[in-house]
């Protein structure tokens, strides 16, 4: 109905169990407020200064109160913050073989680019039924994207990547908002979620005709001189990519790092900041070369380096 | 009885007031100045809420709606619930609740003030001048690189609104430490001395922090040096994690002295001791300790770690205790009373009902998992409302009616008194809890258009804050009206305990006559009339 909106639509197991938790919390909340109001008011009428009652002395069991109020809220505390927590970290971890999306926020709209080079702005299409990961950053200043309907959000800010993943289980299309001020048109940097059908997603994903995301990448990788070094018949020395993603990599000081997205971008960007063990840092940095979507496709490229090729 | 002077008696120039070293009268300026800021504050809301009665952006354009919720925010938190409660009751009461002819260091009282206009004088400017649009929380790399508008001006503003916070706290920091009248032991001070005492000792420690971050903004802003922003290798979470250790402290110098205003009144027209003297103490230093260790659940959706935010929410439900303690306590104190119904406590329980919920909501959002949903969003809004506006300013309009007899030494007309209460109390409600349901429907706060399926709520929230409008003007008519027309006060009017009203209303300059009382026993010596009880 227009105008007119109690229940926000669930489109997630993650929402439903999410909603769970809050009516719990609702309820609880509810019991304690009535419970004080009740008491608050039923003293109000009784020991109203114009009634006759009973008003000597205070009530002789003050400690066990005082006890028993400390130690009642702080374990039902106790397990709100652990069920809270629980689901919290779920966000954290998305199933392996998630399908990756990377969204790049900038003033005031969303650059969307799947995997197979599908791009689009402001809409973001997901199959339904199948786990997928958010990577997120920021041309500019911090913004946030929140999905109502998965009952998630996270902050996408400039210089890192930020991640949230969900599964979507019903298709339709829900609200895509801007969470975080982020400007003059700010209210503007809306979207929509469309959850579609399996099948229909892949047609979907599969219209026109577009490289992927890490043939644009490998493309950049030539264009930039990256093949100059890194390449398989290089001249000069520098650590080869095939297969390094998602694995430990031993840096020159002796700690080591994992392969993510975040090593693979600081790595462009800031070379010197973890050079591998073994090599000189001559890296140059590329930073001001190129845009948060570029580097996602030299992301998905050197993702695609160690994939062994399907039959 | 002999009629004493009193402090607003005497020479009437305007430089005996600009000069003044009397804590009083430097507590009737900040009266004043904050009372200025707040409506100017609500200007800028008013806008907002009449732009937000449509889901179309037709009356505001974008930029100005910006600009208009970030003065509101700016103003209402710097330039009038910082310094509400503490610098005008508490200026006006310390010295007297604790036996002392006034603060420890009048000079520094009075600078805190001139520090403070001065403040508001960069912020007017910057509003003036054009604006800022940054919002209150001043986030980077938005505010330090991509803001247009006056930033530089708002912030200094703010940098120096903090020093006459810090004098401020220094001021009754040191007062409770050493002018405490003979006989006023630690554990015999009003609960509205020992909220104040937290909430100073906060001042002291979580300003400077305000004040440096500010400095690190502005010389990032002006000069590139890169602090925040990560085009310059800054970090703009950096930002966030300094802001908030200040700013969720000063959300606790906001509500500790409104719980210290609630105690006194409540206790006066239950004619009741307070439930459990100590255990409220020692919940007003929890809060004011643990609310220093809480701040990262500004964060949790902020790429902030998972570990952080684990260790941030279990922090969070712990500072609700002591929160929870107080609002039972208060309910029982109630408890075989004789309850009067005059304005402040009405303003009162008021508070504590919306204290209660605004508490209650806070769960919700110290919860990792709901948080997740619901930050950022309306529900945020109305919760931290509920905590400020419902709860602190309640507290301090019925603080300011509670002590009015003391202050001006005139009586307010009580039906206005008790039906503003009553309007505030209702107008707050249409207008915030509407605001809950928008944030569990997902309307992200700071917008000047949304989806049309938020509007119904929307319209219930800006009737309410039509409402809440004339409840707040009203005070002004009916109190101006009182301080020529209104009835004599007596030196004790409502029969309450406390030193303040062992002295004259208005007291003389020197705060008691001749000489200092001295205390014999705890405070909230309340005895029910036993000719009324027992049957």
């Amino acid at each position: 109905m227009k105008g007119w909106n109690w229940f926000p639509a669930g489109a997630s197991h993650w929402a439903g169990g999410y909603d769970t938790l809050f009516f719990f919390m609702l309820a609880l909340s509810g019991i304690a407020a009535v419970a004080v109001i009740t008491t608050a008011v039923g003293f109000m009428f009784r020991y109203h200064h114009r009634r006759r009652v009973h008003r000597l002395g205070t009530a002789s069991f003050q400690r066990i109160l005082e006890y028993s109020w400390i130690g009642i809220p702080l374990l039902l505390f106790i397990v709100v913050f652990l069920w809270a927590a629980n689901l919290y970290a779920d966000l954290f971890f998305p199933p392996a073989g998630a399908m990756p999306v990377y969204i790049t926020g900038k003033q005031w709209m969303w650059k969307i680019q799947h995997a197979n080079g599908r791009r689009e702005y402001d809409e973001l299409h997901v199959p339904a039924g199948r786990p997928v990961v958010l990577v997120l950053t920021s041309e500019d200043v911090i913004h946030s994207l929140s999905l109502p309907a998965l009952r998630i959000k996270r902050d996408v800010v400039p210089g890192r990547y930020t991640k949230i993943w969900f599964q979507a289980d019903r298709p339709g299309s829900y609200h895509l908002f801007c969470a975080e001020y982020c400007g003059a048109s700010h209210a503007r940097m809306t979207g929509r979620l469309v959850v579609l059908p399996p099948d229909r997603f892949a047609a979907w994903l599969g219209e026109g005709e577009i490289p992927s995301l890490a043939r644009a990448g490998e493309a950049l990788f030539r264009q930039h001189g990256c093949s100059g070094c890194h390449g398989a018949n290089a001249s000069v020395r520098a650590p080869p990519l095939e297969g390094v993603f998602g694995k430990p990599v031993a840096l020159s000081d002796g700690t080591t790092v994992v392969a993510d997205e975040r090593y693979i971008r600081d790595s462009i960007l800031l070379p010197r900041k973890e050079v591998v063990g073994g090599y000189e840092p001559i890296m140059p940095s590329f930073r001001g070369q190129l845009s948060e979507a570029e580097i996602f496709k030299l992301i998905a490229y050197v993702k695609s380096l160690g994939e062994v090729p399907t039959p | 009885m002999t009629v004493t002077p009193s402090y607003l008696g005497g020479v009437r120039r305007l430089r005996d007031w600009l000069l003044t070293r009397d804590h009083k009268r430097i507590a009737i300026l900040y009266l004043v100045s904050i009372t200025v800021f707040f409506f100017v504050g609500a200007l800028a809301i008013a806008l907002v809420r009449l732009e937000l009665f449509t889901p179309e952006g037709d009356v505001l354009t974008a930029e100005t709606y910006n600009k208009a919720f970030s003065v509101h925010g700016i103003l209402m938190v710097w330039f009038f619930l910082i310094p509400s409660i503490p610098a005008t009751l508490g200026n006006f009461l310390i010295p007297l609740m604790i036996g002392a002819r006034d603060l420890a260091f009048p000079r520094l009282n009075l600078l805190s003030w001139y520090i403070y206009t001065l403040g508001g004088a960069f912020t007017l400017y910057a509003l003036l001048a054009g604006g800022v649009d940054t919002g209150w929380t001043f986030y980077t790399p938005y505010s330090t690189f991509f803001s247009n508008s006056h930033v530089f001006a708002a912030a200094a503003g703010v940098f120096v609104v903090g020093f006459s916070s810090i004098l401020t706290g220094l001021n009754i920091v040191v007062t409770v430490h050493t002018l405490r009248t003979r006989g006023m032991h630690w554990f015999r001070l009003p609960l509205f001395v020992w909220a104040l005492y937290a909430t100073s000792a906060i001042l002291l420690l979580a300003t400077p922090v305000l004040a440096m971050t500010l400095v690190l903004m502005a010389s990032e802003r002006l000069f590139g040096v890169g602090i925040f922003d990560p085009a310059l290798g800054g970090d703009p979470l950096l930002f966030q994690h300094l802001f908030w250790f200040y700013s969720h402290p000063a959300v606790y110098i906001m509500i500790l002295p409104a719980m210290g205003v609630a105690s006194e009144v409540i206790t006066c027209f239950s004619r009741n001791p307070i439930f459990g003297y100590r255990m409220m103490a020692y919940a007003i230093l929890a809060i004011a300790l643990i609310g220093f260790m809480v701040w990262g659940h500004h964060m949790f959706t902020s790429g902030q770690s998972m570990y952080a935010g684990m260790v941030f929410s279990l922090l969070s439900f712990l500072v609700a205790i002591p929160s929870a303690i107080k609002v039972f306590n208060w309910t029982a104190t109630l408890y075989r009373g004789e309850i009067h119904f005059d304005a402040p406590m009405i303003y009162a329980l008021g508070f504590v009902g919306l204290f209660l919920i605004g508490g209650l909501t806070g769960l919700f959002l110290a919860a990792l998992a709901l948080d997740v949903h619901l930050t950022d969003t309306y529900f945020v809004i109305s919760h931290f409302h509920y905590i400020m506006v419902g709860g602190s300013v309640m507290a301090y309009i019925g603080g300011i009616h509670f002590w009015w007899p003391k202050i001006t030494g005139r009586r307010y007309p009580e039906f206005w008194a008790r039906f503003a209460a009553l309007l505030m109390f209702f107008g707050f409600n249409l207008t915030f809890f509407p605001q809950y349901i928008l944030g569990y429907l997902g309307m992200p706060r700071r917008v000047h258009e949304y989806a049309p399926e938020f509007s119904v709520l929307n319209v219930l929230s800006s009737a309410g804050a039509s409402l809440l409008a004339v409840a707040y003007i009203l005070p002004l008519f009916y109190l101006g009206w009182s301080l020529r027309k209104g009835r004599r006060a007596t030196a004790n009017p409502w029969n309450a305990t406390g030193l303040e009203w062992r002295t004259s209303s208005p007291p003389p300059p020197l705060n008691f006559a001749e000489q200092l009382p001295e205390v014999s026993e705890g405070p909230y010596a309340y005895d029910p009339d036993p000719q009324r009880g027992h049957l």
